[in-house]
């Protein structure tokens, strides 16, 4: 092996010879078998068939949609390829992330790091301690050498050689006349923190899916959402986190402010920022706190973190009976379709009136229409807002004990008397204005519209540990890549004429392309800059 | 004004691609100049091109007279490319600066933008390396690619300056962004040296190739060590992209990691770099090996920002097209 062009990990990392040999060797025994597979599996070899294994096994996961990502893509994938989904499903295609294959992987090759890390760790201890090397007897056989010549005394020229090391940081060791130093064990610590702290995010990440939750609420300005569990319109937890573990705070959606873009002509209506204005109430205080939230700021509030994810409209619908009684009234918050805010909701109204009656809701903040006559919205914001009101009336299912999704109506045990298809028209409502329902049965009144906020809270209390790693593997990175190991050796000789003959030559460990700079200045600064003799002797 | 600004920002990319073509023409006369002298072979067709276009004639194809002091004209050749490259990325310099002053913003938002940025760096690294060591015999595959990625981003990806979406309004974009051009401008690098490393390694191998290397270009070895050198300092960067990202997504999105399309990517060229340091401590695994894997380390940076960008769905969708 040649020494200065290799680059290769610090020479005193042992690599555990590649375990090769023993293949078709001496029967091995079962706790042979077994020292040999731990040996194969804590190789190099295996450390970097396992790293290409892991690249490879996280593609698919980028192909196919992910239950964990985009749910939604999941249910797009059955329905595009009704033949496939069933083969991917039970290849865990669509959970890749969390497949036993994958985790197979990764797991294989955390094992494979500690076992590798371990041992590197303590034979690493034990160089930190030792004495540098002795000195070898030829120097001049290595590839960084400098020879100089000088009129000194042996005892004054090395002890200054030794100064000289020290003052670089080199850890030094007298062998007869000659100085053996050596620096940059740091490289080999940043390696192995650089390794250890990997396990740590691993670990921070396992442990910390337990203990942390999140759920999501949508929320109508001027309403409140309180931090318990049947709060969340979804609620998602780990193993260990039980109902009392959240702190029961109270956030009110004041208001929701929305700046479109209304000069670039080419971004008309592109949403420019999204500020949620809320007050916070810790619970058992009196007092609250106003507060703002950002798409990219959240809020902190009690070990949990608050999202702004979404928003859209909420029409605010009142309905009556034909005496006038209200039969429901309330802020309908509902699912924007496009980029422009066309939304659409569902309002259910099971009691009050004769039969239950629903209605399929389109709502355009600035309305306008289509060449077919179909309205659409323009504007994403409200200039000119129309609700449109398609009435089914009917049994609505809500008393089957079954949930039923909020957003969604099943029309077909309704009877539509109402909207398209229909010989009444659909009922279109400006904010404020009052129609009548059809059959006499009542009417329905267009309050105004409320804006809402989709919010995402969340808790997970291993993301600061995760951070810390991240930062460790990020500085065992740097230092383990950049911090030279070299050792260095000054070796004193007295020639006939008195004169000494003295001799610098440096061997790297790993990458150290500065080496011979290194080398060169030390010569320098301890014998003056012209080469005593030609470096080939 | 903003439309005036991002037009003189167009005209000053357009001239800086045409400088940098100039620039690759040359350095590839260079390149066909030393091997034609590492063994007499015919000359090639790039260098014909280029003298007929010098002579101002298209038609000049007989043979040019043989013995006419080769090492002196590649050097010379060689300085021009240099210092047309170096003038191609001051103009390319004016037009990414005009194009932020345009957007009032890091010029860094969309694909269009991502790639004059990013290749403004390729360059900008490439240029600063180039004092320190004399990497000139990468100047054709170099600026080769960067003509290549930039027309292709002009062509395909230009878009008007408009406002940032809320999700962008964050510093992490100057940041983590910049951070990862910076990265991709050393992993490229790295993909170039890495590329002539394995041609370097057939020659020395004594292989029939097609495309010879000049005999003045550093051994295979030297090479390897310079390219690992360059992807090292690419795979810190990139950490840092990691790392910085998944602090981004938990600020704007509520988690720090969720395989997102984009992130899956990210970690994919992560583990393959990886794989390419330890490649190096692995016995059987120096040299062409792990050559091979920078260029399929880089093949996944390049797939991640021209393919996952464009075509794949995922909450990174920022491509602007
Ligand atoms: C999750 C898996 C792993 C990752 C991501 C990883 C990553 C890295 C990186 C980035 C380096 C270069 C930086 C440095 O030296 O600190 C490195 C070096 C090293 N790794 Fe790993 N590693 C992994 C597993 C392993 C395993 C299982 C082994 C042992 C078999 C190992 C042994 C080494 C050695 C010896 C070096 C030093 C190489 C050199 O100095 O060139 N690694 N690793």
């Amino acid at each position: 092996m040649s020494r200065s062009s290799d680059l290769a990990r610090p020479s005193d990392h042992i690599e555990s010879d590649d375990a090769g040999e023993p293949v078709g060797g001496p029967k091995l025994g079962f706790v042979g078998s077994l020292r040999f597979f731990w040996r194969q599996l804590t190789s190099m070899r295996t450390a970097l068939f396992l790293l290409l294994l892991l690249a490879i096994a996280a593609v698919p996961g980028s192909l196919v949609p992910q239950r964990s990502s985009d749910p939604n893509g999941v249910v797009q994938y059955r329905v595009d390829h009704p033949d496939l989904y069933p083969i991917v499903d039970a290849l865990q295609g669509f959970d890749v992330y969390t497949s036993v294959w994958f985790s197979s992987i990764y797991l294989l090759l955390f094992v494979s790091l500690i076992g590798c890390v371990l041992p590197r760790t303590k034979h690493h201890w034990q160089a930190l301690r030792a004495k540098p090397p002795r000195t070898p007897a030829r120097l001049t056989r290595l590839d960084d050498v400098q020879v100089r010549s000088l009129a000194d005394d042996p005892a004054t020229a090395l002890d200054r050689a030794e100064q000289l090391l020290r003052r670089r940081r080199y850890r030094t060791e007298r062998y007869g006349a000659s100085i053996s130093a050596e620096r940059g064990y740091l490289r080999e610590t940043g390696n192995l923190v650089f390794h250890a702290s990997l396990v740590g995010i691993l670990l921070a990440v396992a442990l910390g899916g337990s203990f942390g939750y999140s759920g999501q609420k949508i929320v109508v300005e001027g309403e409140p959402f309180v931090n318990y569990v049947a709060g969340y319109d979804s609620f998602t937890r780990g193993r260990l986190v039980s109902d009392v573990a959240l702190d029961p705070y109270r956030i009110t959606l004041d208001s929701l402010d929305v700046v479109y873009e209304t000069e670039n002509e080419h971004a008309v209506g592109q949403a420019l920022d999204y500020t949620a204005n809320v007050t916070v109430q810790q619970p058992g205080e009196s007092g609250t706190a106003t507060s703002t939230i950002k798409v990219n700021e959240p809020l902190r509030v009690d070990g949990t973190t608050v999202y702004l994810l979404g928003n859209g409209y909420a029409p605010r619908i009142t309905v009556r009976n034909a005496d006038g009684d209200v039969a429901f009234s309330g802020a309908v918050p509902f699912l924007p379709q496009d980029t422009n805010l066309t939304s659409i909701g569902v309002v259910k109204v099971p009691d009050g009136l004769p039969e239950q009656l629903g209605m399929i809701g389109f709502f355009y903040p600035t309305v306008g229409q289509l060449d077919t006559g179909a309205l659409t919205s323009a504007y994403p914001d409200l200039t000119d807002p129309v609700l449109q009101l398609n009435v089914y009336e009917g049994d609505l299912g809500l008393d089957e004990g079954v949930p039923v999704s909020v957003y969604t109506l099943e029309t077909d045990d309704l009877t539509q008397i109402a909207g398209r298809g229909t010989d009444v028209p659909a009922v279109d409502l400006a904010p404020g204005q009052t129609a009548d329902l059809p059959d006499g049965l009542g009417s329905v009144t267009f309050d105004g519209v409320s804006r809402y906020a989709s919010l995402e809270i969340h808790h997970d209390p291993s993301q600061g540990w995760v951070l810390l790693f991240a930062i460790l593997v990020l500085a065992g990175l740097l230092t383990s890549l950049f911090v030279p190991r070299r050792r260095m050796w000054v070796k004193v000789l007295t020639e006939g004429d008195g004169r000494l003959r003295v001799e610098y030559a440096g061997l790297a460990r790993g990458d150290d392309p500065g080496l011979s700079a290194a080398v060169a200045e030390l010569a320098e600064e301890h014998a003056g800059a012209d080469p005593a003799l030609s470096r080939t002797t | 004004m903003t439309q005036t600004l991002d037009e003189i920002s167009a005209i000053l990319l357009f001239s800086g691609m045409g400088v940098y073509a100039l620039a690759f023409i040359a350095f590839t006369l260079d390149l066909a100049r030393r091997s034609a002298r590492a063994d007499v072979v015919a000359e090639s067709g790039a260098e014909r091109i280029a003298r007929a276009r010098a002579g101002g004639s298209t038609a000049t194809l007989e043979r040019p007279p043989v013995a006419a002091a080769p090492a002196e004209r590649a050097s010379a050749s060689l300085r021009v490319g240099v210092t047309l490259a170096v003038l191609g990325w001051l103009l390319h310099l004016g037009a990414t600066v005009l194009r932020g002053v345009a957007a009032a913003r890091v010029p860094w938002a969309n694909m269009y933008e991502f790639a004059m940025t990013g290749t403004l760096l390729i360059m900008g690294v490439f240029l600063v390396l180039l004092v320190r060591r004399d990497l000139r015999f990468l100047g054709a595959i170099i600026t080769g690619l960067v003509v290549l990625l930039l027309g292709i981003s002009t062509v395909g990806f230009r878009v008007e300056v408009v406002p940032l979406p809320p999700a962008l309004q964050s510093y992490w974009l100057v940041i983590h962004v910049l951070v990862a051009i910076l990265a991709t401008a050393f992993f490229t690098v790295g993909f170039a040296l890495s590329l002539v490393q394995l041609m370097q390694a057939r020659r020395e191998a004594g292989r029939q190739v097609r495309f010879r290397m000049p005999a003045s270009i550093p051994s295979s070895t030297a090479l390897e060590n310079s390219a690992y050198r360059v992807v090292i300092v690419g795979f810190i960067f990139w950490t840092f992209t990691l790392i910085a990202g998944a602090i981004w997504a938990e600020h704007a999105w509520g988690r720090y990691w969720g395989w997102d399309t984009k992130e899956v990517w990210t970690f994919i060229i992560w583990t393959i770099y990886a794989g390419y340091i330890h490649a190096r401590a692995t016995r059987g695994w120096r040299g062409s090996r792990s050559a091979w894997l920078a260029i399929v380390g880089y093949s996944a940076v390049l797939f991640n920002f021209g393919i996952v960008n464009v075509f794949f769905k995922g909450l990174h969708a920022y491509s602007g097209l």
